[in-house]
Order: C-alpha cells, then sequence, then structure tokens
C-alpha cells in the first residue's frame, strides 16, 4: 500500500495567462453583476443571512444584490492556507498553494465492468472496488464519491458512498454527491465519529464538501444548506461552477469567467458571512456546449484555458481551487481521452490548480473505466516529471562529464548517468516495444491498465475500518428515513 | 408589397433569426389579408426548413437555429387569433407537458427537447425544473396532452420517472399520455422496465421519437 501521495510541488514551469489588469478586470466585471444583476439564493436560511448583512433580498425571486465591498470583505476572512485531512496522517493534504493533488472522479451512473467489460449500472460494490484501488494508487490523493450506489436508498445514498470509501481507504474524501442539509449534517456527525468528536474533527477535517452553483447566477436550495452546515463543523466547503459557453454563459471565455467567478464568490461570501474563517474553496468545471448538438463536451480548448484561468482567480482571492480537469468526453479510454485528459491537467497543473477532478470517468464524466483511471494516473505522473522543470546548475550541466566523454564517446556507464538514471520518467503503459513484438501480441495500454487494476483488486488490503466506528456509523445512516 | 415579396422577405427574416421583423411580416400579411395558409406555407415554413438543412449540413450551429425556431413561435403568435377567426386549424404535431422532475434541478437539457419539440411543431407547455410529479398528470389532463416527457439527471430523481408512471396506473390513466424519458442515468432498457413509452438520447432524437410515437 502507498504511504505517499504524488503531487506536484516547487514546479519550474509556469504560465501567463490572464495580466493583473485581466484578473481585476474579471474581477470587477463580477462584484459589478453582484451588485446589480445580484445572484439566485433559494434557501430561506442564505437568504436570513444575506438580508442580516444589509444585502438587497427580493423575496420573489431570490435573487440577492450584495455591494462588492461586502463580498470582499467577506472572502477576505477566508482562510489561504489549510490541510485536507486524511485518517492516516501521513496522506494529509496541505492546501498551501505549492501542491497539485488529484482525486477521483465522481457521480458516474455506469461502470465498464473489470471482469466481463460490460457497461452496468453502477452499485455500492463498485464504490468499495473503486475506493480500494485508489487507495492504493499513489497519483490519487483524495476520494470524490467516484459512482452511485444505486442499490442504496435514495435518501440516504450519499453516505452509504462515504462508508463504503473509508472502508476502504485512509485517504481523504470530498463528497460531491450529497446536496441537502439534512444529509450533509449526518455526513459531518459520521466523519466526527471517526474523528473522535467534533472538535478534533474541526482540527482535522477528514471530509470535505464540494457543492455545484447553477449557472447562469443561482445556487441551489439543497447544496447552499449543505455547504452551511459543513461550514458549521468546520469542513472545508466549495462551490463550483459549470457555467457553459453560448448556453449558460456567454460565449466568450471572458463573460464565461464573469458568470461563474461571480457564482462562486456570492457562495463562498455567504459561508464566510455564517462562519468567519471557514475553511473553503474555489470550485471550477467551466465548458462549452457542443455548438451543433448542445450536448456537454467534456474537453476542449476553451475548456483546457478555464482550467488556468480559474487559478489565477483563485489565487486572487487567496482561497484554493479545486478545478475540474480529466473528465473526458471520449466514450471508450482512446486518442481523444488522452489528448482531452493530458492537455485539462497540463494546463490546470501549470497555473498550480491545489485539487484536480478527477480520474477514472468516461462519456462526460458517466462511465467508470478502471483503464481509464489507470491511465490518466500516467497522465499525471508525466505531467508532474515535466512541472519540475530542467534545474540548471554545475552538476547538471555536467561539462566536466561531456569533458571526460568527448567527441564521438558515450555517456552509458558513465558514473553520472548512473548517479541521475532514476530521475528520468518511467513508462508503465507507453507502448515502447519492437513493431514485431507488438504485431505478434496486439496489445496495449489498455490490456495493461486492466491488469494491473484487477491485481490491485486482488491482493490489496486497505488497513480496516475499526467494526466499532463502523457500526456507529452505520446507526448515523439509518437514522435517515425517507 | 406583392405577395411573392413578402413570402421571399418572410423566409429570409426566419432564416436569419429576426424575431421583431417576422413578427412584422406577420402583421402586414393580416393587414393586407393574404390567405394566412398561403403565407406559413410559403413564407414561414420553408425558412424554417431552410434553417433545418443548415443545421443537417453543419452551417448553423444550434444557437441559431433555436433563434429562428423562436422567431417562427412568435410570428405564429401573431397569426393565431386571425387563424382562430377564420376557423382555419394549424397543423399542431401533438401536445407536450415536459419537464424536470421533482428534486432535479437539471434544466439544459429539458429545454433543449422542449424547444426543439416546439421548432418542429410540437405545442409545447413547459413545466420547468423540479417539478412534482402530480403537476405533470394534471397539466397533461387539462392539456388533453399526447406526451408527459419527464426529464431526470440523477440516478435519485430517475426514480421519479418510475413513480410517475406507477402514478398514472394508480390514477388509471396509463395508456393514455405517451411517456418519453431522457436524461444521464437513463436509457432504452430504463425506459423498458419502467414501462414508458420511449427514451431517446438527445433532442433531435426525441423529435424524432415524438414523430414516430404520433405516427408521423
Ligand atoms: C451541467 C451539469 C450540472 C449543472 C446543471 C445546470 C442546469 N441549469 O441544468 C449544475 C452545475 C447545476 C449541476 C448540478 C448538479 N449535478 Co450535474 N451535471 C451537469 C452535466 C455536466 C451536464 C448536463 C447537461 O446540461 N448536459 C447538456 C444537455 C444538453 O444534455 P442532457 O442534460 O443530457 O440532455 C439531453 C439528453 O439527455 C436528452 N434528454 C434530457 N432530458 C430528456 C427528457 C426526455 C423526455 C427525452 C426524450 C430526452 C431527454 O436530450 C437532451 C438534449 O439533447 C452532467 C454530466 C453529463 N454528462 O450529463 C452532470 C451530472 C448530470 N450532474 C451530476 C450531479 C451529481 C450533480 C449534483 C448532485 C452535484 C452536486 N454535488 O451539487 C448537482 C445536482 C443538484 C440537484 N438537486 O439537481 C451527475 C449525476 C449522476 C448521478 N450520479 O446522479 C452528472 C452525471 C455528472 C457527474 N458525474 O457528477 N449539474
Amino acid at each position: 500500500m502507498s504511504e505517499r501521495v504524488k503531487s506536484i510541488s516547487n514546479p519550474r514551469l509556469s504560465l501567463n495567462i490572464l495580466s493583473p489588469e485581466d484578473v481585476h478586470a474579471i474581477h470587477r466585471a463580477s462584484l459589478r453583476v453582484i451588485e446589480s444583476v445580484g445572484v439566485r439564493f433559494p434557501s430561506p436560511r442564505a437568504l436570513d443571512i444575506w438580508r442580516s448583512h444589509g444585502a438587497e433580498v427580493d423575496p420573489g425571486s431570490m435573487v440577492v444584490r450584495a455591494p462588492g465591498r461586502l463580498i470582499e470583505e467577506a472572502l477576505q476572512k477566508a482562510p489561504p492556507v489549510y490541510t485536507l485531512a486524511a485518517r492516516n496522517s501521513v496522506l494529509d493534504l496541505p492546501l498551501d498553494g505549492n501542491h497539485v493533488y488529484v482525486g477521483t472522479d465522481g457521480c458516474g451512473v455506469e461502470v465498464i465492468d473489470i471482469h466481463t467489460g460490460e457497461r452496468r449500472r453502477s452499485v455500492l460494490q463498485d464504490v468499495e472496488n473503486i475506493a480500494r484501488v485508489a487507495d492504493y494508487l499513489e497519483e490519487v490523493a483524495f476520494h470524490w464519491v467516484p459512482v452511485s450506489a444505486q442499490d442504496c436508498p435514495p435518501e440516504s445514498r450519499g453516505l452509504h458512498e462515504l462508508l463504503a470509501i473509508w472502508k476502504n481507504s485512509t485517504k481523504h474524501v470530498q463528497t460531491e454527491s450529497i446536496y441537502s442539509g439534512r444529509e450533509a449534517r449526518a455526513a459531518a456527525e459520521m466523519a466526527a465519529v471517526l474523528a473522535g468528536g467534533k472538535d478534533a474533527l474541526r482540527r482535522r477535517p477528514l471530509l470535505s464538501i464540494m457543492e455545484c452553483t447553477v449557472s447562469p447566477l443561482g445556487h441551489d436550495g439543497g447544496s447552499l444548506d449543505a455547504a452551511l452546515v459543513g461550514a458549521e463543523y468546520g469542513l472545508p466547503v466549495g462551490f463550483m461552477s459549470m457555467a457553459s459557453s453560448a448556453s449558460s454563459a456567454p460565449a466568450t471565455p471572458a463573460g464565461n469567467l464573469v458568470v461563474a467567478n461571480a457564482e462562486v464568490l456570492s457562495g463562498l461570501a455567504l459561508v464566510e458571512l455564517a462562519y468567519p474563517g471557514a475553511p473553503v474553496f474555489y470550485a471550477a468545471a467551466q465548458t462549452v456546449m457542443d455548438l451543433r448538438t448542445g450536448a456537454y463536451t467534456g474537453g476542449g480548448p476553451e475548456d483546457f484555458l478555464f482550467g488556468a484561468a480559474s487559478n489565477r482567480l483563485a489565487d486572487f482571492y487567496r482561497v484554493p481551487l479545486s478545478m475540474g480537469s480529466f473528465a473526458t468526453g471520449a466514450k471508450e479510454p482512446n486518442w481523444q481521452a488522452g489528448l482531452e485528459n493530458s492537455l485539462s491537467t497540463f494546463m490546470s497543473s501549470l497555473a498550480m490548480s491545489d485539487m484536480l477532478l478527477g480520474v477514472g470517468l468516461l462519456s462526460g464524466s458517466t462511465v467508470w473505466s478502471f483503464v481509464q483511471m489507470i491511465m490518466d494516473c500516467e497522465i499525471f505522473g508525466i505531467i508532474a516529471k515535466m512541472m519540475e522543470g530542467i534545474a540548471v546548475n554545475e552538476e547538471t550541466l555536467a561539462v566536466e562529464v561531456i569533458r571526460e566523454v568527448g567527441p564521438g564517446g558515450t555517456f552509458l556507464t558513465h558514473g553520472h548517468t548512473k548517479r541521475h538514471l532514476r530521475e528520468i520518467w518511467q513508462n508503465s503503459f507507453l507502448d515502447r516495444r519492437p513493431f514485431s513484438v507488438w504485431e505478434k501480441k496486439r496489445d496495449g495500454a489498455p490490456d495493461w491498465a486492466r491488469d494491473k487494476a484487477k491485481s490491485i483488486l486482488e491482493t490489496h488490503r486497505p488497513a480496516p475500518l475499526n467494526p466499532e466506528l463502523e457500526q456507529e456509523l452505520r446507526r448515523i445512516i439509518s437514522s435517515i428515513k425517507p | 408589397m406583392k405577395k411573392e415579396e413578402l413570402f421571399a422577405r418572410i423566409e429570409k427574416a426566419i432564416i436569419e433569426g429576426r424575431k421583431s421583423e417576422a413578427e412584422d411580416l406577420a402583421r402586414e400579411a393580416v393587414k393586407a389579408k393574404i390567405d394566412l395558409t398561403e403565407v406559413i406555407e410559403k413564407g414561414y415554413v420553408p425558412g424554417i426548413q431552410k434553417v433545418g438543412d443548415l443545421w443537417e449540413k453543419g452551417d448553423y450551429f444550434l444557437p441559431e437555429l433555436i433563434t429562428s425556431a423562436e422567431c417562427m413561435k412568435a410570428a405564429m403568435a401573431v397569426l393565431q387569433p386571425e387563424l382562430d377567426k377564420a376557423n382555419i386549424k394549424t397543423k399542431t404535431k401533438g401536445k407536450v407537458v415536459i419537464g424536470t422532475v421533482e428534486g432535479d434541478i437539471h434544466d439544459i437539457g429539458k429545454n433543449l427537447v422542449a424547444s426543439m419539440l416546439s421548432a418542429n411543431g410540437f405545442d409545447v407547455v413547459d413545466l420547468g425544473a423540479d417539478v412534482k410529479l402530480e403537476k405533470f398528470i394534471e397539466k397533461a389532463e387539462e392539456t388533453k396532452a399526447d406526451f408527459i416527457c419527464l426529464s431526470a439527471l440523477l440516478t435519485t430523481t430517475m426514480l421519479g420517472q418510475k413513480k410517475a408512471i406507477e402514478l398514472l396506473r394508480q390514477k388509471n390513466l396509463y395508456g393514455k399520455f405517451k411517456v418519453l424519458v431522457g436524461g444521464a442515468p437513463a436509457n432504452q432498457k430504463w425506459a423498458e422496465e419502467i414501462g414508458a413509452d420511449g427514451y431517446a438520447e438527445n433532442a433531435m432524437l426525441a423529435v424524432k421519437l415524438a414523430k414516430r410515437l404520433m405516427g408521423a
């Protein structure tokens, strides 16, 4: 089992995507929108909070217009740095602006069965299996609920899913499948049991919560209530905009950023007004609709730009960013999946997004594939290596070594080569075999990735969850009635 | 303005998606007492058909297609009272009640299905998102609908599609409306399992399905 998490840190690569003036312009435009157009908050509790802080609330439409200053002051209360705690503290994830972590993608509805190869509806056992594989892989730093447990009752499904992950992994869990205050409270109570009490949970949040905004310029009532409950327990909460250019956002990328920013900022400000100092994060997965059919695309050059640009905004507000990357629209692990997932993840990494979501889903985050999960991890490995950049110093310039080898010599057996050999990236799934070998076997990355996933499933035994704690968690789950 | 010139201008307004012009020309046609069936058949319909062709060929994109459909709808609204007065029945392909089921706020896909059905001559009542199941049935009865279209994007809310059909059975209304389902977690098998009349993976296929079920 991996007692370590692979992340990107101390990058030598960087990207100039938005100038400081651009960022300011987007910021001012977003505040203007929040002030004069407003954002919809369909939750009585949220509206009360806004009202008590002097924002203008229209009770009929539930649209809130808040002065820019109120938003700015609220955001200043957000901690710039905090840690996503893991049950095994070695696997804690400091969100300090100097790490990029990858999670699993989430809420898939179908699974490509690893044994039969058939596509079928996802069940609780899939959540367990995926969590176990994710627990093993060092590239996966934390979990989202990867697929929905459709064999569990809808009112407590999100809780069964959490338990399934906790039973199979000691890494941090972020839920994106809970969107009611009631379920969020039960989830926080479960996390408190695991952490050893509410105070302990506040110090070491084992769970974080991601909610969606509703573009353009709206929120979902249940999601708002869930976020507020999370913040009450000290769990990091974030709001993710999926503003889609040409349908739920302007066709121009800058306009899309304004809409998404207004939604996320207003959500985070609400949380800070209610619980000053609560850990929050910016989350985004903007996209462009498919112009021919209106479908969700899951990739494309604009999406890749959004990944990097959103991070500039999150940096400006001094809060961590969770960014949608990977999440290809491809239907099987193929050229498109490799292309989209590489570029989206590279761009988000270049801008040092704190959390990237996530590996494993195909077809616009709907179909789980273990093969894709494993191959996505290799993509992240390549990008992590690139982010190290090129170190230039006496030892790496190697002038003396070059002198010793001289014209026409070889570096193959030189001590310097041996010293630095293991710094060179190693492939697991890129096919570098001779053509004739390939021709005979006709296999490749998907086959090897499948074998790897199978062997992890067969052999990896995660640290077990104490049966008494599990009982306690089950008791909380069963308290939720339809 | 000559009749032919008016038809050409109507066709152009629809193709270029200019709403107020499409409406103005409708008013002009009424004022000039031109046969309205002819106005529709030779002006508006060829316009929207060309738009459809342009979209099929890939020259037009969805925003253009929907804009033209909305122009068409606006112009028809101008003509409707006159058609009623003259007792001319316009052909509707069928009446549709559509919405996203309760607990679910995803509405982008549902909106698209509604727009495309409406663009293709269906009469559409859109109940919005997060709609109570009873409401679908009430509205369908009230409007004597042919279709109830249930959109659901979540694995939790797709169960609402099943419940709606159970509700129809309880009320002895099963079979009275054709029930169509769609959204990310739904599929053909699910539709069959719950006794729906059809499933479609996107708005264009939904139109085809609805037309087929109407025997058109
Ligand atoms: C955009 C989006 C959102 C937006 C919705 C904005 C809006 N106004 O609709 C926002 C950000 C608000 C959102 C919120 C949530 N979402 Co969401 N969302 C999506 C996403 C990425 C795209 C959906 C979309 O708009 N597609 C574009 C349209 C055009 O396509 P479509 O909806 O599929 O519709 C087409 C067809 O399905 C069909 N169709 C649709 N309805 C009907 C009906 C009939 C009768 C017929 C015949 C055909 C038909 O025709 C349509 C047009 O072509 C999907 C992923 C996906 N690939 O579907 C997730 C997805 C649906 N969401 C998901 C989830 C989990 C959520 C949240 C719970 C997340 C959270 N933690 O807050 C919340 C839900 C809250 C709630 N109470 O509903 C999951 C659901 C799966 C599951 N396991 O249950 C998905 C699959 C993504 C994922 N893996 O996480 N989401």
